[in-house]
């Protein structure tokens, strides 16, 4: 390819963009492989010698391992639960007509757009009440209010692309709806659910508010824990940053694997 | 039952009972139901009641439209409202102009691997952990040893106290949300341009040498779905815009960066006066459904 300012200008703006979506996510993971003394030195030091004691520390801290634990048992629980909820709501929503369709919808994306706070207050004063506090059950159910929407929607979308020619077929030879269901459904929509899996979990991963009001020392999540060191004068910059990466780390793989769906997944589908 | 015998040509077609789309509803329904519409019941009754668990001697009385008089007459809650929109209005034509330049480049041809590299590492901010962005937040903004003042110095300007200063705490979540979702300004663009069909594209770039007019009169159209879905979606977001400021910075100093859902969450769980916080949140809810209804009028009509 001949060099034009053209291009040249191009890849210019390509590894700015880079740089821009990388920097912040670097200078996280390369303070979580510096000492303290590295950290707080200034002008910043930008070559180093990397230590591992940030993360030994943080491995060696029940409080971190038990949050990243709490993290993962109520991420996978509420998505598996979103899945088992939300696939059978969207094989109706892809196939039958019915009243009150578009109310339900319109439903569902005002759980998108909801805030928070919202339902924290009352589900707050119901959790004291039930004495469900600071359990791994609350917390299941109420990041179903956004997961079940995303799952509803994206699984939606992938069971009206199925072609109805097979669903024809398995009636003929007698099968019912939940046969259809579960025989032709399940596993040709398997990818749409895989994402809409993955981004539940992601959601479910990041959360703060609910964690942060719902939770107080046993089921304390990863993003609650790793806040809760930003407290005091002498901070622990190393195994803040440590932890933010141990966090971080995960979802940012599974992101990379439904990249393509990310848009979708943040819009409900709204642009195509 | 009527309906089908009108069309007796779908009946072969159909094969399930008027209940069948139910039983499958049922589930995601109901329990969407029990763990949201009956806690907004239950928010709009504590609402009409005075609620402080700090003080529980005082009983939880109900008193009417009490609460919401206090809260519409609470000039904080108008400001932390004000600063919400003023946190709008700032980010989105930085990230809406960022994104569109971004999706541009991403558009051209040529470039292959850096090409893919850059969409690729887009989704690094969008899957970040919010609480996390904060935590980055706060090294890279620290006073004293903070990059963000390196760089400064490196530009020839002095350092900032950005955390400590009313205005460079809001510069500072100005620009961490600006880090986050602009690579989402860049997706949903992206995505409109690649709907532009290819000899449509063509035969606009033989016509014109002008890359202006090509934006304009060429792709513009294909963007404005996903624009208007941007306006919507981002102002729902900036309303429940929670994690990354108060990891950051609390609401302070003073009220700097008191966004609407971070001052419900202080009234809530910090006063624990549950009655007015009700009352706020529940005002916040009427905006966000509005939000709502305006986003599936303009949108899901052009798609269906």
């Amino acid at each position: 390819m001949r060099l034009s300012s053209g291009t040249i200008l191009h890849a210019l703006g390509l590894t700015a963009v880079i740089l821009f979506t990388l920097f912040p996510f670097y200078w996280m993971v390369s303070a979580s492989f510096k000492t303290q003394a590295d950290i707080l030195a200034s002008p910043p030091v930008w070559v180093f010698t990397p230590t591992l004691d940030n993360y030994r520390e943080i491995f060696a801290d029940s409080k971190v391992i038990g949050a990243v634990g709490n993290s993962l048992i109520i991420a996978t629980a509420t998505t598996a639960l979103a899945v088992l909820l939300g696939a059978p709501a969207a094989f109706a929503l892809a196939r039958y007509e019915f009243r009150g369709k578009s109310d339900l919808w319109f439903w569902f994306i005002s759980n998108r757009m909801t805030s928070p706070i919202v339902l924290a207050l009352p589900v707050y004063i119901l959790a004291l009440q039930l004495r469900m506090l600071d359990t791994h059950l609350v917390l299941i159910l109420i990041y179903l209010t956004f997961n079940l929407p995303i799952v509803v929607w994206i699984c939606t979308d992938q069971f009206k692309s199925i072609p109805p020619d097979l669903e024809q077929a398995a009636r003929l030879d007698g099968a019912d709806q939940f046969t259809i269901f579960r025989k032709i459904y399940l596993p040709l929509g398997a990818p749409g659910i895989a994402v809409s899996a993955i981004f539940s979990f992601i959601f479910s991963w990041n959360e703060l508010l609910y964690a942060l009001v719902l939770t107080r020392r046993d089921v304390q999540t990863a993003p609650v824990v790793a806040t809760s060191f930003m407290s005091g004068y002498e901070l622990p910059w190393g195994k803040i940053m440590a932890t933010g990466t141990v966090i971080v780390l995960p979802v940012t793989i599974f992101a990379l694997i439904v990249s393509r769906h990310m848009v979708r997944g943040l819009t409900m589908g709204a642009t195509k | 039952m009527t309906r089908m015998t009108s069309q007796p040509k779908l009946r072969p077609n159909r094969g399930y009972g008027r209940w069948t789309p139910f039983w499958f509803l049922a589930p995601a329904v109901f329990t969407l139901f029990i763990i949201g519409i009956y806690p907004t019941i239950f928010a709009v009754v504590t609402s009409f009641r005075r609620y402080n668990i700090a003080r529980p001697r005082d009983g939880f009385p109900f008193i009417g439209l009490e609460n919401y008089i206090s809260v519409l007459t609470d000039g904080t809650f108008w400001a932390s409202l004000f600063l919400t929109a003023k946190f709008y209005i700032t980010v989105l034509p930085v990230e809406i102009a960022l994104g569109l330049m971004i999706a541009l480049l991403l558009h051209k041809t040529g470039m292959g691997f850096l090409k893919s590299l850059a969409r690729v590492t887009l989704v690094v901010p969008l899957a970040t952990t919010y609480a996390v962005v904060g935590l980055i937040g706060r090294l890279i903004f620290n006073r004293d040893f903070g990059v963000a003042n390196w760089f400064l110095d490196a530009l020839g300007i002095g350092g900032l106290d950005w955390l400590g200063s009313q205005s460079g705490a809001f510069a500072a979540i100005v620009i961490m949300d600006i880090w986050q979702w602009t690579p989402f300004c860049a997706l949903i663009f992206l995505a409109g341009l690649s709907m532009v069909p290819g000899e449509i594209e063509e035969a606009a770039r033989l016509e014109t040498s002008s890359k202006w007019a090509l934006l304009k009169h060429v792709q513009l159209p294909y963007l404005m779905p996903g624009l208007t879905a941007l306006l919507i979606l981002r102002s729902a977001d900036v309303l429940k815009l929670f994690d990354m400021v108060f990891v950051m910075t609390r609401g302070g100093p003073g009220s700097a960066t008191d966004l609407v859902s971070i001052y419900i969450q202080r009234v809530g769980f910090r006063i624990f006066d549950l009655g007015t916080a009700s009352a706020q949140a529940i005002l916040l809810l009427v905006i966000t459904v509005l939000l709502s209804r305006l986003y599936i009028r303009v949108l899901y009509k052009e798609v269906n």
